[in-house]
């Protein structure tokens, strides 16, 4: 693909080498965006996505809300003709966006940290401790309550988390991807 | 058959009934379940938007056990499965990363444990031998079989079933005396990992599968994901009470399992009036 400068060119080739997806056989045919769920919830599709990235847009990319609304469904890699899959794409741009510090959806990043703290603090994710956790640093501490306390009384929120016995392995796996 | 079974975080909490059902409902079908030892969390979703080496890394520490074990590993939650079995494929097909990830979990990958969801273990029983042990048809149910993202994606990883229009989950209710009535949201995500982070765009994720569902008259929707059920349950408009069953649960009451009672009693979405109303319950 040719550039008109190296900071585009450089964006490019990162997104690509660190996806592993094909990203410059992308012909915008919009398989992908015909089938994706977070059409209508997000900036841009995922085409436009892809789009974007060919042309070097870094800011416009990293700072999109697209990259965290998308669940990670597989639909559009499973039918892109060209063996792109687009949910690669966005995982490796979540990683940049929190690298580049322009995470556009706080909370769901926020989960994603208090999930993974409890991962490594006891082996297994507790539920009950890691939405408490979640609930006061997002400040959204009254919605499902209803929820909550239902699932509660019917003995689905154990108090107790249950502790992995290898959990200095667990700490070994975490201390050694970190970034 | 004997396999072994990582029933992950959400079974052991929010998804309680599936893990009670599934290790029942295998029993009774003479699959023979031994929990995986001493597992751990897959990371899930998490690890795998924040940190592509750790989503990797975690879920091979469940290979690695389940090497040890022996068996086959049975998994029954959706995105378990999708972190240990893109974790296998990784494992098997990238002999870079593999060498990195052997070091990181401290094992020696061996090729020999086939990952497998829970669905995919029962159907491989066949709808015969499946009909011959019901005691209790579901007669009248009338239900759409909602498989989700994750069991049939990406297919060069799943492999299994038809990626668009599977059918395997339909073809165990139809054995088990239900009916499964064809729809086109068979396989559309509800966007359950954002389920508590973003209720906006959750709720019309799951809106769009519960209208799709309605629209055919099903009276309730079977799934084989705990965060599958929960969604659709948490999430659909409220008053619609359309329950969401786990495959496992229906499996348990055409068994004529006496425990199912209590499983159903654990719904968010009380499924016992629909059940009633068909003579399935009392
Ligand atoms: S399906 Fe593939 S080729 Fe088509 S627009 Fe999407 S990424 Fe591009
Ligand atoms: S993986 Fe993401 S981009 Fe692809 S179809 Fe699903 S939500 Fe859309």
């Amino acid at each position: 693909m040719s550039f008109i400068d190296a900071d585009k060119r450089k964006f490019f080739n990162e997104v690509r080498e660190k996806s592993g997806q094909p990203i410059d056989l992308c012909y915008q045919c919009q398989k992908c965006a015909s089938g994706c769920i977070a059409t209508g919830f997000a900036d841009y599709y995922p085409n436009e996505i892809i789009r974007l990235v060919q042309l070097g847009q870094k800011e416009r990319v990293l700072n999109s809300s697209s990259i965290w609304i998308c669940s990670s469904c597989e639909m559009c890699g499973a039918r892109c003709p060209n063996g792109i899959n687009t949910a690669e794409v966005m995982d490796a741009l979540k990683e940049m966006a929190i690298a580049a510090g322009t995470v556009q959806e706080k909370n769901i990043n926020l989960f994603h940290t208090t999930f993974l703290n409890s991962a490594r603090t006891f082996g297994r994710v507790h539920e009950a401790s890691m939405m408490a956790i979640y609930k006061i640093k997002s400040g959204d501490l009254m919605s499902d309550m209803d929820f909550g306390m239902d699932m509660f009384k019917k003995g689905k929120m154990p108090i107790l988390p249950h502790r992995v016995k290898a959990r200095g392995k667990i700490k070994n796996i975490f201390n050694k991807t970190a970034h | 058959m004997k396999l072994s079974y990582f029933p992950g975080c959400s079974l052991e909490a929010t998804a309680k009934e599936y893990d009670m059902s599934a290790r029942a409902a295998c029993q009774g079908l003479g699959i023979e379940l031994v929990e995986l030892k001493d597992w751990v969390c897959c990371g899930a979703t998490s690890a795998h938007s924040t940190n592509h080496l750790l989503s990797v890394a975690l879920p091979s520490r469940n290979v690695a056990l389940a090497q040890e074990a022996g068996m086959d590993l049975a998994i029954p939650c959706s995105a378990c499965y999708s972190r240990v079995k893109k974790a296998d494929y990784v494992l098997r097909n990238d002999d870079e990363l593999r060498q990195k990830i052997e070091d990181i979990v401290d094992f020696k990958y061996n090729d020999s444990v086939n990952v497998l969801s829970l669905l995919e273990v029962v159907s491989q029983l066949g709808e015969k031998a499946i009909a011959e042990k019901v005691q209790k048809p579901l007669k009248g149910l009338k239900v759409v079989c909602y498989y989700g993202c994750l069991l049939v994606r990406p297919p060069q990883v799943t492999h299994f079933d038809n990626t668009e229009h599977p059918m395997s989950l339909d073809k165990i209710v139809k054995a088990l005396g239900a009916e499964p009535i064809q729809w086109s949201y068979k396989t559309e995500c509800c966007g359950a990992s954002m389920s508590i982070t973003s209720k906006d765009v959750v709720h019309g994720m799951v809106g769009r599968i519960i209208d799709a569902a309605k629209e055919v008259e099903a009276m309730a929707i079977v799934t084989a994901c705990p965060l599958c059920q929960s969604n659709m349950e948490m999430r659909q408009a409220k008053g619609t009470n359309l329950p969401a069953f786990y495959f496992t649960e229906l499996i348990g009451l055409a068994l004529g399992l006496p425990a199912a009672k209590k499983w159903l009693n654990l719904h968010l979405v009380n499924p016992n009036p629909l059940l009633q109303s068909l003579s399935l319950a009392d």
